[in-house]
């Protein structure tokens, strides 16, 4: 079961998505198996011979009916993170590409892209991966027809407005325009998921050299401060 | 000490596998598990234990075993040629295995993915409520030769129990749903989309499987900017060249490529144990059908350990045949498949 809060990605319809989700969670419906919200949607999942669909119908009908989703607050805990990024080279050999499709030139490309401040607005495809966003409107620009075949751990591709940044390396439809040294998967930690939906997070342009230096470090050298 | 098995040399991309991890979807990992969870159902009937346990699941091949304990095993999923120290192994089947025993375990003769379980299940540590490893995402590897896989406390003794031989290892036609976005899809493109005779491409692996055909491609009107959504295992993704990616346990949670369907759990068994080049087809049924299947599913695996019989054994394959007392043709006695 989906439950949709809009067409097309907005900032009210992904609180709402984030919002719903948690409230769905603690409604403890029997036969709800797993509950995960994406952009603008919540999924519920149910096993339909022990929960009917109708009854699962109308009770999230009933608890759509009891707030403004749309006016809900964002998660609480909030973080602001700075993460250095290398834009295009051979770490990330899409850059001209994307900004081609974005028309603008290279340079307007660095300067937007590492100018934004994004929020996490569901995690997903991978581990603790983050879809981040909104860009600016020029910047919606598609997926590409074929897939490339892997982008390494930590890179920064882009799409309709928005960012991924690679928790495993990974084949992807998205154009891949940055790299970061950010370790957002770590499955032996007690805090496995470095992002969370909410947190902001902006890409900071550095050199290659930067990066390296932060090669062993997890947080790949990205600085965190509360959002109060 | 422990009991384990010593992998003397193994396929690549050959794992240790349980039912996977529920309920890690919101954080972006997918549940993983058995490529083929019938399998891991029938070995667990085998060997009279909880679904629980942990197999080692053999993609395309299987490898060179020792077992440093005595231990009991069971094969299952796509059949392979086995032996136990020289002497054929029925597939399908639970054997004993004494110690320093070798298990040598051939090509797949038909399917792709072969189970061998042990008595207790392997015994490695739980990541995120689980034994399995997550290859794409990174949680725990495949097994190399060289490695020493614990084997947990084993319960149970019987051994020399087989399940018949199921059909699903040839391809043939997959039952599909509707799902989310199935009408982005032209009518039209939807009717060839099920008249379209599909077959496995060579590349598939536990993510998905690439699905090769003649002629025109499955495009959706507009699908190439759509919001990403959750994504489910059985789940076929047509990519922009039009190109349908059926989406297998281990696949990504969220997608952005349009779906035009999704395979029923029923018939997910049949779909990932198709052999490369194996023919595919696809067939829509209807919610009431999905769910009848989806019952019959649940009331098989229930019923697999009454299913489980003795192995009567192939004369031929006896090497100290005149040492049996034989009345009638009937072998009297051990009528186990292995040395004791």
């Amino acid at each position: 079961m989906l439950v949709s809060f809009g067409e097309s990605l907005s900032e009210p319809a992904n609180r709402a998505a984030l919002a719903f989700s948690v409230a769905v969670a603690k409604a403890g419906i029997d036969g709800v198996e797993d509950c995960a919200p994406s952009l603008v949607s919540v999924f519920v999942q149910f096993d339909p011979l022990h929960l009917e669909l109708d009854a699962l119908t109308a009770r999230l009908t009933a608890l759509l009916g009891e707030r403004d989703w749309f006016a809900a607050p964002m998660p609480e805990g909030r973080r602001f993170i700075r993460v250095p990024t290398v834009y295009g080279t051979e770490l990330a050999p899409q850059l001209e590409e994307a900004a081609q499709a974005a028309g603008v030139s290279v340079a307007e490309a660095i300067a937007q892209l590492s100018d934004a401040r994004v929020r996490v607005q569901t995690i997903g495809f991978a581990p603790g991966q983050p879809y981040l966003g909104l860009l600016p409107e020029h910047w919606d620009i598609p997926r590409q027809t074929a897939l490339t075949k892997a982008v390494p751990e930590g890179a920064l591709v882009v799409a309709i407005r928005q960012f991924v940044l690679f928790s495993v390396s990974s084949p992807t439809g998205w154009r891949h325009v940055g790299q970061t040294a950010l370790k957002l998967f770590r499955p032996d930690s007690d805090m496995p998921f470095f992002l969370r939906p909410g947190d902001e997070v902006q890409f900071v342009e550095a050199s290659a050299d930067v990066l390296a230096r932060h090669a062993d470090d997890p947080d790949g050298g990205a600085v965190i401060e509360a959002i109060r | 000490m422990t009991a384990a098995l010593i992998v003397h040399r193994i396929a690549p991309g050959a794992s240790v596998q349980d039912n996977g991890r529920a309920g890690y979807r919101a954080y972006g990992v997918s549940r993983g598990g058995a490529a083929d969870p019938l399998a891991l159902a029938e070995g667990a009937a085998l060997l009279g234990q909880s679904t629980d346990c942990a197999a080692l699941e053999l993609p395309g091949s299987g490898g060179v075993f020792e077992a440093t304990a005595p231990m009991r095993i069971a094969l299952t999923g796509a059949p392979m040629r086995a032996v136990l120290d020289g002497s054929p192994l029925v597939w399908n089947a639970s054997h004993a295995v004494p110690a320093g025993a070798r298990v040598e375990i051939g090509g797949a003769v038909a399917g792709s993915y072969g189970y061998l379980h042990v008595g207790g299940g392997f015994d490695l540590p739980q990541r995120l409520g689980s034994r399995s490893a997550h290859l794409a995402a990174g949680i725990g590897s495949a097994v190399q030769a060289g490695q020493n896989l614990p084997v947990g406390q084993d319960t149970g003794s019987a051994v020399g129990l087989c399940l018949p031989h199921d059909t699903r290892f040839d391809g043939g036609a997959l039952r599909v749903v509707e799902s989310f976005q199935t009408a982005f899809f032209e009518v039209e493109t939807r009717a060839r989309f099920t008249e379209t005779a599909f077959t496995r491409d060579a590349r598939a692996n536990r993510m998905g499987m690439r699905l090769n055909s003649d002629g025109d491609g499955f495009a959706a009107s507009g699908g190439l900017n759509i919001l990403s959504e959750s994504i489910l295992p059985g789940d076929i993704q047509i990519t922009g060249d039009g190109t349908p990616y059926l989406l297998l346990w281990e696949s990504q949670t969220t997608g952005g490529y349009p779906r035009i369907g999704t395979v029923i759990p029923a018939d997910l068994p049949r779909a990932v144990q198709t052999p490369a080049g194996g023919a595919l087809r696809f067939r829509f049924v209807s919610r009431d059908e999905a769910l009848e299947a989806e019952r019959k599913r649940r009331d098989h695996l229930r019923a697999l350990p009454k299913l489980c019989t003795p192995l009567v054994r192939d004369p031929s394959q006896i090497r100290d045949l005149l040492s049996y007392q034989l009345i009638s043709g009937v072998t009297v006695g051990d009528t186990h498949d292995e040395k004791e």
